[in-house]
């Protein structure tokens, strides 16, 4: 398995040639060196894949974890090092897969999206550093290395929204994704430490020996380090940069803010899933009502706004909150019954990651036809974008729960661990689910069906994206269609042990009856010309409409705390202390040098008889003190 | 026979010219003043190393060898120090160590 | 009292009256001569010591060849005319007294110590090849290295004060 290091040498490479010499090239030729580049990882990936999931399982009947590149970086100790490798697990070549191929996707996207724009090679190349970044984060072999790579990942994160840098806003947002996220990897580095000081390891096995003395600071570092995946992934309350993170070019939302990146929070948990599950099942269910909450929340906030790139951001939102949940959920690693929610979690990853890049897409090519992200500027698009259309719609279905399409497999599994776990919890993920299949098609209507803007559409007609945009749309939603019956029980478990998907047909049904319902009401509310009920609505419960647009005021709440109290409680008086204090010693210290300078410099006359007359009185005072001594 | 002299009194004979020299070298402003002052010192010395070596070690040489390439050195400084002042001379039309008081200028 | 001691004490206060008017005398000229009276003398502690080569070195460049160089320079630079200065009393008064504190701190250190042979033999005298042999010698007390560096230290002398000397273009 010796190729998988040109998984993230290949990118690594296409990222220096087009950094270094990119300007010099055409777009072509740029574009082209990013895109086959991935193309070789893709097919590496899935090469490394097949050879993977084809190999024996271990008389335990698990595939077990290879290492087919590790070396010592930076010791510390003779226990305590860095390494730096390549781990294959389920989990690890799950990700690879799905990493290579959105990338692959988007590369290929972005050829027509991106076509024409002042600083292609540049946007290629920062691509190309992402996929390595983020390619190397699910290698890891040890979680110093994954924390590395995360924080690679989140600068190119920060370049590529930013990539329209003379636009403030997205130079807001940027910041605020990197600010935001830095602030919660501080959690995970400290996390980190505290793993790595009494594990006397930084790999994700520590000795049976080293947990048993750790006691209660086990579960700390895991909770700490969740608040880093929580950044990154999303989780409420430190949710507020994703929506923002929007004002990056739509193929970027795609690969990094919806398939990739920010499912990373939960690549990390399910990581540290097996201590979890042993040493720290409480933090787990800590992680479990985080995710229901923030899926909550996210999917109330979906529901009114009108930017369709925000919809699908509080919509990511709210299915990374599923995620969480089915990882929180597991009380044990029997794939069967309690460590189920396992499997559902990496499904459901695996399946979101398709369809929500698909949605990515699709909204790309939408917001290319019409210039503008706004809602009302849409409406009876499906005249214009057929095929664009008809992959939205598989993609919608697949969001909302609908077989055969993948999602309803995942979500189904998902909510029977949820069922498995409490009563409360599954009913919530349902009612929850059920929301998710209503604000997708409130979105699908108003962009596909509903009033059009004929007079904006008159003056400019919509029109279907070319090859190089909807051949990624095609295949993305043939892969959503397939998908759900991959059994991907075979390759990933909490345990590794097989385990076939059947449909629980009481939770099904039931979801299945909650989407149709949802759906239906959607059609009912906004699939007319006319939409009087949802005006209606919005009028008769306006604040707690406004306050859904207005996303609950989080972002107020925090610029409120950071603003107000820590920059006016803190900062300010440390401004003061630093300019008062530190400074004027600073000061002091220059003033008396130069004042000390200023009354010595008259000895430096020049004249030779007065340096002498000195030395000679001094060489007379030191042999008086040495003969009196 | 002995040597009647007592070292004693060679080396009074010395500390008076070494300190005449010192005298003069603070006193004095003409640069020529100055090198003769300079002069007097370093016969000063010279004799201390020759009586200090004929007297307490009178088997070794060193003191007789220093004293000998301290003329040739003596001679050295001198005639780069005249050749200096000589210059200066060509420059400021006197020899005071007033007049440069400064390194460069 | 021998002729050793007498000429010794001539010697050493002819020295110490010459020193004396060195450093004190108003014209520079004198100033020069006095000195010159030094350097004989000095030659002739050389010879008391029995160190006759020496002496004649002494003669030789101190007498014949440095004080010539002040008596011309001296013509050069005109400098009698710096002579007349005025010193700041109080300068002069403690220039005065740090010599006498000086003078009598290393006249106290050589009075109070024991120095061992004090008294040596007379009627000896160094012979000159034994000092020849010295200073092209490579052996230990043999001094060619010594030698030879001085060579080169009077050659960079003499190119550096022809150098510095000469008149600019």
């Amino acid at each position: 398995m010796d190729y998988t290091i040109l998984i993230l040498v290949l990118p690594m490479l296409s990222f220096l040639i087009l950094a270094l010499a990119g300007m010099k090239m055409s777009h072509r030729v740029s574009g082209l060196i990013g895109t086959l580049s991935l193309g070789a990882v893709t097919v590496l990936s899935y090469l490394t894949a097949f050879v993977y999931f084809t190999a024996e399982r271990t008389a335990e009947g698990v595939h077990s974890s290879m290492i087919p590149l590790n070396f010592e970086w930076l010791p510390f100790t003779n226990q305590l090092h860095i390494d730096m490798g390549i781990l294959l697990d389920p989990i690890s070549v799950l990700m690879l897969v799905v990493i290579s191929t959105v990338s692959f996707m988007v590369h290929i996207y972005s050829f027509g999206y991106m076509k024409g724009e002042i600083g292609f090679q540049r946007y290629y190349a920062f691509l190309s550093l992402f996929t390595f970044s983020m390619l190397g984060l699910v290698v890891a072999t040890n979680i110093f290395q994954m924390y590395v790579f995360w924080e690679l990942v989140g600068v190119s994160s920060y370049l590529l929204i930013g990539f329209y840098y003379t636009k403030p806003e997205a130079i807001a947002a940027s910041k605020k994704a990197f600010i935001v996220t830095r602030f919660a990897d501080l959690g995970f580095l400290i996390g980190i430490l505290i793993y790595g000081y009494y594990m006397k390891t930084f790999t994700f096995t520590p000795s049976e020996e080293q947990l048993m003395q750790a006691g209660m600071m086990l579960p700390w570092a895991l909770g700490l380090m969740f608040i880093g995946g929580a950044g990154k992934s999303a989780m409420f309350p430190l949710h507020i940069w994703l929506p923002d993170a929007m004002e990056g070019p739509t193929p970027v939302s795609a690969l990094i803010h919806a398939a990739t990146m920010v499912v990373a929070g939960v690549y990390l948990v399910a990581r540290m899933f097996p201590l979890f599950i042993a040493y720290a099942p409480q933090t787990l269910h800590i992680v479990a009502y985080v995710g229901m909450f923030t899926a909550f929340y996210a999917a109330s906030v979906a529901c009114v706004q009108s930017d369709i790139k925000r919809v699908l951001a509080f919509s990511t939102i709210s299915q990374i909150g599923f995620m969480m949940v089915a990882l929180g959920v597991c009380t044990g690693t029997n794939p069967h019954d309690t460590g189920l929610g396992y499997m559902a979690g990496m499904f459901h990853l695996f399946t979101h990651a398709m369809f929500k890049a698909l949605l990515f897409l699709g909204a790309g090519c939408i917001i290319h036809a019409v210039h503008s992200n706004e809602m009302n500027t849409m409406g009876g698009l499906r005249k214009y974008m057929p095929i664009t259309h008809i992959t939205f719609l598989i993609a919608c279905l697949a969001i909302a729960g609908i077989p055969p399409f993948s999602g309803f497999f995942s979500k189904d599994e998902i909510l029977t661990a949820c069922f498995n776990f409490s009563p409360f919890v599954g009913w919530g993920m349902t009612i929850i689910a059920g929301m998710t299949a209503f604000y997708m098609f409130r979105l699908y209507y108003g962009i596909f069906w509903g009033k059009e803007n004929k007079e904006l559409h008159a003056e400019h007609v919509p029109h279907e994206s070319p090859l190089t945009m909807t051949f990624p749309l095609m295949f993305l939603a043939l892969v959503t269609i397939c998908a759900g019956f991959i059994p991907f029980g075979h390759f990933v478990t909490s345990n590794g042990e097989l385990y076939d998907i059947h449909l629980n047909w009481v939770v099904a049904g039931t979801s299945i009856v909650v989407a149709i319902a949802a759906i239906a009401l959607a059609t009912w509310m906004y699939a007319r010309e006319e939409q009087p009920v949802p005006a209606m609505l919005a009028r008769r419960f306006s604040k707690l409409h406004r306050a859904a647009y207005k996303r609950f005021y989080m972002d107020e709440l925090w610029l409120f705390v950071t603003k107000k109290i820590i920059f006016r409680c803190v900062s300010a008086p440390l401004a003061w202390f630093d300019r008062h204090v530190i400074d004027q010693f600073m000061n002091f210290m220059a003033w008396s040098t130069n004042a000390a300078g200023e009354e010595v410099q008259p000895l430096q006359n020049g004249r030779i008889q007065s340096y002498t007359m000195w030395f000679f009185g001094g060489v007379i005072v030191l042999s008086i003190m040495l003969l009196l001594i | 026979m002995e040597l009647e002299v007592h070292v004693i009194h060679y080396l009074i004979v010395s500390t008076i010219m070494m300190f005449c020299g010192i005298y003069g070298f603070f006193t004095r402003k003409n640069l020529l003043a100055l090198l003769i002052s300079v002069e007097l010192m370093l016969n000063a010395a010279n004799i201390n190393f020759s009586v200090c070596n004929r007297y307490l070690f009178p088997d070794a040489l060193e003191g007789h060898f220093f004293s000998l390439f301290g003329i040739a050195i003596a001679a050295a400084e001198t005639a780069v120090a005249i050749a200096i002042i000589i210059n200066v001379y060509r420059n400021v039309k006197q020899v005071l160590t007033d007049d440069i008081t400064d390194l460069k200028g | 009292m021998s002729l050793q001691e007498i000429s010794f004490y001539i010697v050493a206060a002819c020295i110490a009256v010459c020193s004396i008017l060195a450093v004190t005398s108003g014209k520079i000229l004198r100033a020069v001569t006095n000195l010159l009276f030094v350097l004989f003398g000095t030659a002739m502690f050389y010879i008391l010591l029995g160190y006759t080569f020496l002496g004649a070195v002494q003669l030789i460049v101190y007498a014949g060849g440095i004080v010539i160089l002040y008596v011309f320079s001296i013509l050069l630079t005109r400098s009698d005319k710096d002579m007349k200065y005025r010193q700041r009393r109080a300068k002069w008064l403690s220039i005065l007294l740090a010599s006498a504190v000086g003078a009598a701190l290393v006249l106290f250190l050589i009075l109070t110590n024991d120095f061992a042979g004090s008294l040596i033999p007379q009627g000896f005298e160094y012979p000159v090849h034994e000092i020849g042999k010295s200073l092209i010698g490579t052996d230990k007390y043999q001094f060619v290295l010594p030698f030879e560096i001085t060579g080169v230290l009077l050659l960079a002398c003499m190119i550096g004060a022809i150098l510095i000397a000469r008149k600019e273009k």
